[in-house]
């Protein structure tokens, strides 16, 4: 069971919002985590703490194929990323990668920004604490649930050779 | 149950007969692709898995192009391992500066690839190839680096969208401006994991480079991929460039599609995507007091030979605006030799014009063109995010090459019509 406070953005936040292209000239995930989200509110990251959620509407991580988005999020502390629905290839490089992220559009419609919420990624049960009400995001299919299971593709990649 | 183009190649790849919308499937892919944003993380994954070779070293191809050449020290480390992989697997496929160019103009033009391929590339643009009938779409870098390691890739079979375009374009409209209206109207999640099937008579007598401006940017509407069927235009291409043949694919009349769209587009106007989504589009006539501090031309999307002749065509015996910088990108090494042949670069270094050694520069803010604060560009690229250019106070506007030649001339927005 994981608890963490909300961090609200909207529709379509796209990948370069989420880390901008002039730091790519690094994939090392610590200085990545330093500029995640830094387009769309440049104070956030000094703002979150460790094990916060991002709810965001349509369409999150749409835009190019960096997986530098998910992995910023995810050396920033992301604990999960709760949104309406996701683009295409940041769903999978969150899963290939092992940034939890759920789709549940009455949670992301409902939580406000600031709101307490507990998540079961198991069972993708979200709870918000703060408003006492409680969510179920789509589950994974099997397939995917034993690549989230095993830490990532590689891992798993690793794990059957 | 008939099937689609794309559907036909994941079944093929999949070695099934058939495929359904939402199955999971594993195929084998044709060909894979990193450049040096992408490619760098995916050869750490890769070394993590402890393989001792790639699965085939002719089908990975690795371009540097963004950060190309290296404008910093980080950027040239990157670029550097690149190059180091490619000489410790024996990878056929590496693109140094001097043969490189923008992945998506160079791997069509040295005839990498055919119809009926499935390619993946991690780079979101990589949809582009659909122009040749090919399905290939943009992964990330663990993708990247499992791909590199086993060839193999895990797909959910999209659900398909079909798109109609009847009509004749009008003088200055490109395939630009058709692509810009179709995300107009059904947004940058229109086609959120689907494929795009662009068919009609307009198409049919669309140029494949036009066609490969369209495949482009299927991914701004969200798409998986954005497939043309091959016919006679795509098979002068083939030959041209010496691809080979490929598998021909065709749809089936009984092949089911989410929607249909037809548009009658005889009417349409350039289209110009203002800021801050691709989907944010207005007809050009719609922006005319809209002033520009730049105009950037070329890209993947735009930086093809055909693109620069239209863009002479209207900057021939002008000058650029002197409150305006015009940057001119050519998409590989073959489109800037050939640009010289045909004499376009006097009629752009005439006018004033910057002609760039290919890269991705400043389509997404990395460098040779970046934009300060509250600065404003046209640019025949493809995003026009927030600080996709440059400072998150500066704005791009996506247009065709006509109008950022004709705008770059104005010093505002403007079609070609009204100069
Ligand atoms: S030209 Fe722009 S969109 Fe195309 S690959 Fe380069 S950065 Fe990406």
């Amino acid at each position: 069971m994981i608890k963490g406070q909300a961090w609200k953005f909207g529709n379509n936040i796209d990948t370069d919002l989420i880390i901008p292209a002039r730091y790519l000239n690094t994939s090392h995930p610590k200085e990545l985590a330093m500029h995640a989200m830094e387009d769309a509110d440049p104070k956030w990251i000094s703002k979150m703490q460790k094990g916060d959620f991002i709810v965001a509407g349509e369409n999150f991580g749409c835009g190019s194929s960096r997986e530098h988005a998910p992995i910023a999020l995810k050396a920033a502390g992301v604990r999960a990323v709760i949104a309406k629905s996701f683009a295409r290839i940041f769903y999978r490089n969150a899963i290939n990668i092992g940034l939890p992220i759920l789709e549940c559009p009455e949670a992301a419609q409902e939580i406000k920004a600031g709101d307490t919420l507990e998540v079961n990624l198991a069972d993708g049960e979200i709870k918000n604490i703060t408003s006492k009400m409680i969510y179920h995001a789509q589950p994974f299919p099997p397939f995917m649930q034993k690549i989230i299971k095993a830490g990532g593709l590689i891992n798993q990649l690793k794990s059957t050779k | 149950m008939g099937q689609t183009i794309s559907e036909k190649i994941l079944a093929k790849h999949a070695g099934r007969k058939e495929v359904e919308p939402g199955q999971l499937i594993e195929c084998k892919v044709d060909l894979v692709l990193g450049n040096d944003i992408t490619a760098p993380p995916a050869i750490k994954e890769f070394e993590r898995i402890g393989v001792k070779r790639v699965f085939d070293r002719k089908k990975i191809y690795l371009v540097p192009d963004h950060f190309s050449p290296a404008k910093d020290i980080k950027s040239a480390q990157q670029i550097k391992m690149m190059r180091d992989f490619a000489k410790k697997y024996k990878i056929v496929n590496f693109f140094e500066i001097g043969c490189m160019g923008i992945e998506h103009v160079l791997l069509p033009e040295i005839g990498a690839i055919r119809p009926g391929e499935l390619i993946i590339g991690a780079d979101s643009h990589t949809c582009t190839y659909g122009a040749l009938g090919t399905l290939s779409t943009g992964v990330g870098s663990t993708d990247m680096a499992a791909a590199m390691a086993t060839g193999r890739v895990w797909f959910k079979v999209p659900e398909q969208l079909k798109f109609v375009y009847t009509g004749k374009l009008a003088k200055w409209v490109e395939a630009k401006d058709l692509i810009l209206y179709t995300i107009g109207k059904i947004g940058v999640d229109g086609a959120r994991y689907m494929s795009m099937e662009f068919t009609g008579p307009v198409i049919r007598k669309l140029s494949i480079s036009g066609r490969l401006t369209m495949a482009n940017m299927a991914i701004e509407a969200g798409a998986k991929n954005g497939i043309f069927a091959a016919d006679e235009k795509t098979n002068a291409y083939l030959r041209k460039v010496h691809a080979g043949k490929g598998i021909i694919y065709r749809s089936d009349s009984d092949a089911a599609y989410k929607r249909v769209y037809e548009w009658d587009v005889s009417k349409i106007e350039p289209q110009v995507a203002l800021p801050h989504l691709p989907s944010n589009t207005k007809p050009v006539s719609k922006c005319k007091k809209i002033k520009i501090n730049q105009s950037v031309i070329g890209s993947c999307t735009n930086g093809r030979i055909e693109d620069m002749r239209v863009a002479a065509k209207v900057l021939k015996g002008k000058r650029v605006h002197r409150d305006l910088r015009l940057i001119i990108l050519p998409g590989t090494q073959e489109i800037k030799l050939q640009m010289m042949k045909e004499g376009l670069m006097e009629t752009f270094i005439k006018a004033g014009a910057v002609v760039s050694t290919p890269t991705c520069g400043p389509c997404l803010g990395g460098h040779m063109g970046i934009l300060a604060e509250g600065e404003r560009s046209i640019a025949t690229t493809n995003r026009n995010f927030v600080g996709r250019m440059g400072h998150p106070e500066s704005e791009v506007y996506l247009s065709n090459v006509a109008v950022a030649a004709a705008s770059a001339i104005a010093g505002r927005i403007v079609s070609p019509r009204d100069l």
